[in-house]
């Protein structure tokens, strides 16, 4: 394993119980300045590799290493980390320059200097008018502002965040999303983001470590992620996705001929298949899929449709495709389309958007 | 100049009626519909609290009873121009007085007239007799003076006649004076009991210091322990609760009784600190019967009163705050002092409070293993009620007992701030 990452998670394995690992075989290497995001669901593992970072759990086995030393034994206080807690963790009895003080004054930083950098700190977050204030009186959004100049204010090595954005309701989180962005873009830090949403992963992120079952699935940029996903459960959790599941059939150099259940035939790119006769699942995006198309396609089949629903800029149209009454495509509202529950359309797409990845053991 | 501002557009109700009345109507019935709610519960206060906490405070001051007793001689008694001995007709109220006087009620008269004077009581006790004997044989007395001075050379003391002016208002303030070692001397000036008989000065300092020490070591012990409720896991916070409640579904007198067997001289310290060879046998530690065994056993019966409120507010104070605490720099004594300590602070009051004034006026716990110099003010409050049946004095030390947590509470508001309090 290369050392040269400016975080490396090295064969980290961590255990509760000494009965069921949270975490297996991490390896992870982060660069200095580099915004990445682990993103998977709740029990992933996602949280726990925060914490190990942060110094509040210890790695069972293996070593972290922050600009090139191991810290599993330096404690958390020495650590030199910032981090933005689920629900902030804001200090109630202190005022808002008080909490943002607080880091300072126990680093035994002179009085004036404390004063101008709390002062910097607000004024970038913003808030330069809200120091007086106790955080109860603030708003979500603001108190989620005075947690994130906090963990900065000490400029610490490497800043962590544990699904900060969580308890905003949806329009706060998209602004602030797009703002931890710019401050990360602005003054350069190594960010470490942990969070559930997957839209949120993808806006912000340079790379992305998708977790599950305390395995990284893929570690890679967003539209990597979103386009080529290397395993099923990538394919699921990111994005939405048309599946179905098969035997290969015939391989034949990128591609592979996959048999779905109900017997039709479908050309797809091979991805995470090995051999004829491996079970497979099949994936392509609802976009990728165009109907009524009078362009000849690898896949070509009949739909029927099921349901429609109005979203406004574009309608998602509901089909039975190849036994697969979920099958789903987006269709721009141009004003022109004139379907009814019951119709019979074609749909097809290029054998090049449909990916064949393993079969997922859930 | 002086501008007035009218309003003539009255708003108006959908059906013409003003909005003002027609808010004032409906509001009305739900105030009428909350207030009948809540009416049982204020006629019960009002029954159990305010009426009996009001009678004390008229029984620490009143001085009637006497005077019902002897109406006629203290009318005369007042036109005494206290010269030498009272004239004539002062001797002969009090002879008819006590001549037809009820026994109970003169009985009760006469225990009043001895906080003032002792010796009235004998006095009048043996004279009554002589009076009672003179009136049966039907020959009255040419002069009353001389023949009560002839029953007993007491009457003709002029002190008891001047102790008896400390009688004639209806009320007095000589059982606050007797709750704080002080009493009348025969003129009515105030002065110091006698030396072996100063106890009550004593009693409340001992009191207070009783109170501190016990709310002091619930702190102590309790802290922990409710820090440790709030964060175990639930299986374990659960065990560890029946452990802090167990001792309020325990009765008062098993739980006090049960630390005279722990802590008496013989008893199952003393016995483990012999046998382990730490003290001699003839050394053995006097920890009950004093202020110690006072103070150990209400502690540990106050103890889930300081728990409780701590445990209430440590719940809702997240691990995060810790954490992010450490997370910014500070080792964890300093985290705990800078962070957690003060956000504790109003289960620390709520526990604290609940704890001294309940230690205050404590009875059972101090009576039964507080021997001579462990007793608490109760232990006087219930002496005179039960055994001297001296009310007006048990109703003074109360009264007293009352303002004093006023007093107490009042500091406490001005210092911590009572809305800092929460119990849960």
């Amino acid at each position: 394993m290369e050392n040269s990452g400016f975080v490396v998670f090295e064969k980290i394995d961590k255990s509760y119980d000494g009965e069921v690992l949270v975490v297996k075989n991490l390896n992870l290497n982060i660069s200095k300045g580099e915004f990445v995001t682990m993103l998977g669901p709740s029990g992933s593992g996602k949280t726990t590799t925060l914490m190990m970072l942060a110094g509040f759990e210890t790695p069972t086995n293996g070593e972290i290493y922050l600009d090139n030393k191991p810290i599993s034994k330096i404690p958390p206080y020495e650590r030199e980390i910032g981090m933005v807690f689920q629900n902030y963790a804001l200090f109630p009895h202190m005022t808002v320059q008080e909490n943002l003080a607080f880091p300072l004054e126990v680093r035994k930083i002179s009085k004036s200097d404390v004063t101008t950098r709390v002062k910097k700190a607000l004024d970038m977050v913003e808030l330069g008018e809200f120091g007086n204030r106790f955080p109860a009186q603030l708003s979500g959004g603001q108190q989620q502002r005075v947690a994130l100049a906090r963990a900065l204010v000490f400029e610490p090595r490497l800043v962590l965040m544990d699904e900060p954005l969580g308890a905003l309701d949806k329009n706060l989180r998209e602004q602030m999303q797009y703002e931890i962005k710019h401050i990360h873009e602005r003054i350069g830090i190594t960010v470490v983001y942990v969070t559930h949403d997957q839209s949120e992963a993808l806006t912000m992120s340079n790379r992305i470590a998708v977790f599950n079952d305390g395995v990284v699935q893929q570690l890679s940029t967003p539209d990597v992620l979103y386009e080529k996903p290397e395993n099923s459960f990538v394919a699921q959790f990111i994005g939405e996705n048309n599946r179905f599941t098969g035997i290969v059939k015939k391989i034949e150099g990128d591609l592979c001929d996959v048999e779905v259940n109900g017997g039709s035939q479908v050309k797809a790119l091979k991805v995470n298949v090995n051999s004829e006769g491996d079970a497979t699942e099949l994936s392509v995006r609802p976009e990728r899929v165009t109907i009524n198309s009078n362009k000849e396609e690898e896949n070509n089949f009949e739909g029927e449709v099921k349901e429609l629903i109005y979203l406004g800029d574009h309608i998602r149209i509901r089909l039975n495709v190849c036994n697969n009454d979920q099958f789903i495509v987006k269709t721009p509202n141009e004003g022109s389309l004139s379907l009814n529950e019951g119709d019979k359309i074609n749909v097809s797409w290029n054998s090049s958007d449909i990916r064949a990845l393993d079969i997922k053991n859930t | 100049m002086e501008v007035k501002i009218t309003t003539n557009t009255e708003i108006l109700t959908t059906d013409g009626i003003p909005l003002r009345v027609s808010l004032k109507k409906t509001e009305r019935k739900n105030k009428l519909r909350a207030f009948l709610l809540v009416f049982p519960l204020l006629l019960f206060i009002l029954i159990t609290f305010v009426v009996p906490i009001g009678d004390m405070l008229m029984r620490s001051v009143d001085d009637s009873h006497i005077n019902t007793v002897f109406p006629k001689t203290f009318e005369e008694y007042e036109k005494w121009d206290g010269q030498d001995l009272p004239p004539e007709e002062v001797y002969r109220a009090i002879f008819d007085e006590l001549a037809t006087g009820e026994g109970i009620q003169v009985g009760k008269a006469l225990t009043r007239m001895n906080y003032s004077k002792s010796g009235w009581k004998s006095l009048i006790k043996k004279t009554r007799r002589q009076i009672k004997k003179i009136v049966k044989s039907g020959e009255l007395p040419v002069s009353y003076k001389d023949t009560l001075i002839e029953i007993h050379k007491g009457w003709g003391d002029p002190t008891f006649w001047i102790a008896m002016n400390q009688m004639i208002n209806e009320t007095t303030s000589i059982y606050y004076w007797n709750a704080m070692d002080r009493t009348f001397d025969i003129d009515g000036s105030v002065v110091k009991q006698n030396e072996e008989r100063r106890i009550y000065v004593r009693t409340w300092w001992r009191t207070l210091e009783v109170s501190i020490y016990v709310t002091f070591f619930c702190l102590i012990l309790g802290f922990p322990v409710a820090h440790l409720l709030a964060n175990l896991p639930l299986r374990y916070s659960n065990l560890l609760m029946i452990f802090v409640l167990l001792p309020f579904w325990t009765s008062l007198l098993v739980r006090t009784t049960a630390w005279i067997v722990m802590l008496q001289q013989n008893g199952v310290i003393n016995g483990i600190l012999v046998w382990l060879g730490i003290i001699n046998d003839d050394q053995r530690i006097q920890m009950v019967y004093n202020m110690t065994g006072t103070i150990i056993a209400m502690t540990q019966i106050l103890l889930p009163f300081m728990i409780l409120p701590l445990y209430s507010v440590m719940k809702v104070i997240p691990k995060s705050h810790m954490r992010a605490a450490q997370n910014l720099g500070a080792k964890p004594a300093r985290a705990f002092y800078k962070v957690y300590l003060p956000q504790t602070i109003p289960g620390i009051s709520a526990g604290g409070l609940l704890v001294f004034v309940l230690a205050i006026g404590y009875y059972i716990t101090p009576a039964l293993v507080g021997g001579k110099d462990g007793q608490l003010i109760g232990h006087w409050i219930a002496y005179h009620l039960k055994t001297t049946l001296n009310w007006g004095l048990c109703s003074a030390l109360g009264s007293i007992l009352l303002v004093l947590m006023l007093v107490l509470y009042w500091l406490y508001n001005k210092i911590v701030g009572i809305d800092n309090i929460k119990l849960g």
